[in-house]
């Protein structure tokens, strides 16, 4: 469904991807691991259109969708919950639930809004608050349920789980699966690296700009190179 | 005397709202100060001269003609202006800003040139018509400028806040990158901005023309200033602070006249930025959002 093929990116004279390849199967998770700075957020800028890269191709579909703008590829279906999930804290809830569906002009935007709103009740409790007075983690359902409303085929996440509490983290993780089940390719970005990788089928990991390892979930969760350096030796 | 004061004062404090509403949508999803927005109202003020006096035509028709040629500005600003040094790397914050105050020289000369330096009057064909109710005396218009810049400010609220380009411009204001990722022609939003904070100008051209029955060149710079102070008064990019920023200058402007001095009439809106940076720098309206 998503193809990278060496693409190269940088800010200003800063390289920070160096050729990396990825690619990202119809109706899987797949989970992206890396450290700070590793380039795990510079990737997921690129194929959103947020950044162009200076080399390099990538493929959405079987079209080459590379340089395109956000706006031009959540129309063909690329949707990204940014980092820092980056609600628009002076808009309500509703609003920020109806800018989701900004670029659609079918006419079941308002059951939508309203499955929306039964699948996340505290976002129906809080419809008419601002978004910038819920909670971190109730942001984060709110931009995620924001991206779900633009219908897309690709829903990138990136670092979803950030600054949340533990059970909100696994509450996160749960509404991921979900969604990959209703037919949403996903791809994730994560430092929760274990968590990421039980939900999600295949994974690559992100060093220093370029993909150093790639596999099967359950074959990372098994490799002794990423226990050490992601996963910590805790088994469970 | 109280009351004829007082709609004396609403009377310009609604133009000078309008007025601001200009500045403060700029500044809402561009960040930055546009420093020709005064020249560009001016302008409206001239056009709206030009077809009334000189081509004896309806003032509506002044309104139509002042709304197109501002709306025009504007993109031309945008595109030329503003545009070209929009993400562009090694390009300072500072140069648009700086660019918009390029554009602001130019508009006035050109005005000298277009126009002459002179005053012009501008010749509602309604200026002496008059109400008496009791001992208050209401001229139409100011009946005329209340109701238009009203009607402008509902219009424009409701449009922000319940119609979908109201709402894409609102998103683009508060962070550009989500809006582009919700889908929001970010680039069409800037540009429509820009051009409908013009048409505003211009229409508040004619409303300074009506109320004051002069135009100059050198109107753009004054209202320029006092627009820029009523959105630090109101909180910068806030709606609703210009509109109240607005009439509070308004009234207190006229009111200082009247039980003051009226040389100090000028002053009366920078003794209000400094006081507002001193008790409250975001403004009245603006808001400290965390995230």
């Amino acid at each position: 469904m998503l193809k990278i093929s060496g693409i190269n990116a940088s800010y200003g004279k800063i390289q920070v991807l160096k050729n990396v390849s990825l690619e990202v199967e119809e109706g899987s998770i797949v989970t992206i691991l890396g450290a700070n700075g590793a380039g795990k957020t510079t990737t997921m800028k690129s194929i959103s259109g947020l950044l162009k890269p200076n080399s390099g191709k990538i493929e959405f579909l079987g079209e080459d969708v590379t340089g395109l703008r956000p706006d031009q590829l959540l129309r063909k279906g690329v949707a990204l919950v940014p980092e820092g999930r980056q609600i628009l804290a002076g808009m309500t809830v509703l609003e920020n639930l109806e800018m989701g569906a900004y670029h659609r002009k079918d006419h079941d935007i308002a059951s939508d809004l309203n499955k929306m709103m039964e699948r996340f009740p505290i976002l129906k409790e809080r419809e008419k608050q601002l978004g910038g007075t819920l909670s971190g983690g109730q942001q984060q359902m709110l931009a995620i349920a924001r991206a779900i409303m633009s219908k897309p085929k690709l829903l990138l996440l990136d670092e979803p789980s950030m600054g949340l509490a533990p059970l909100v983290v696994a509450d996160i993780f749960k509404i991921i699966k979900e969604i990959n089940e209703s037919g949403t390719t996903v791809l994730l970005v994560e430092q929760n690296a274990r968590q990421a990788l039980k939900v999600s089928h295949s994974g690559y990991v992100l060093e220093t700009g370029k993909i150093v390892a790639e596999g099967k979930s359950d074959e990372l969760l098994n490799d002794s190179r990423i226990i050490e350096a992601y996963l910590g030796r805790k088994s469970s | 005397m109280l009351i004829e004061q007082l709609i004396n004062g609403l009377t310009l404090g609604s133009i000078y709202a309008i007025v601001a509403l200009g500045f403060t949508l700029v500044f809402g999803v561009l960040g930055i100060i546009n420093m020709a927005h005064g020249e560009i109202f001016m302008f409206g003020a001239f056009i709206g001269v030009m077809i009334t006096s000189t081509l004896n035509a309806p003032l509506w028709v002044a309104f139509a003609g002042a709304i197109i040629i501002t709306a025009i500005m504007g993109y031309m600003l945008e595109r030329f202006a503003l545009r070209p040094l929009r993400h562009k790397q090694g390009v300072s914050h500072l140069a648009p800003l700086i660019s918009t105050i390029g554009v602001s020289i130019l508009l006035e000369n050109l005005s000298h040139h277009l126009f002459g330096a002179g005053n012009h009057p501008f010749r509602a064909s309604f200026a002496e018509i008059s109400f008496q109710i009791g001992s208050i005396t209401v001229y139409l218009v100011q009946i005329v400028i209340f109701v238009i810049s009203i009607v402008l400010m509902i219009t424009l609220s409701f449009w922000l806040g319940k119609t979908k380009a109201g709402k894409a411009l609102r998103a683009t204001a508060e962070n550009l990158e989500t809006a582009s990722l919700l889908g929001v022609d970010t680039k069409r939003t800037i540009t429509m901005t820009v051009i409908i904070a013009s048409a505003m100008g211009g229409i508040a051209g004619i409303l300074v023309g009506m109320a004051f029955n002069s135009v100059t060149p050198q109107m753009g710079l004054s209202m320029g200033l006092k627009g820029l102070a009523i959105i630090i008064l109101g909180g910068m990019g806030s709606v609703r602070g210009a509109m109240a920023g607005g009439l509070i200058l308004g009234l207190a402007e006229t009111f200082i006249v009247v039980y003051g001095d009226s040389g100090y009439r000028d002053a009366i809106a920078f003794l209000a930025i400094i006081i507002i940076l001193l008790i409250r720098p975001q403004g009245l309206f603006g808001q400290k959002i965390s995230t």
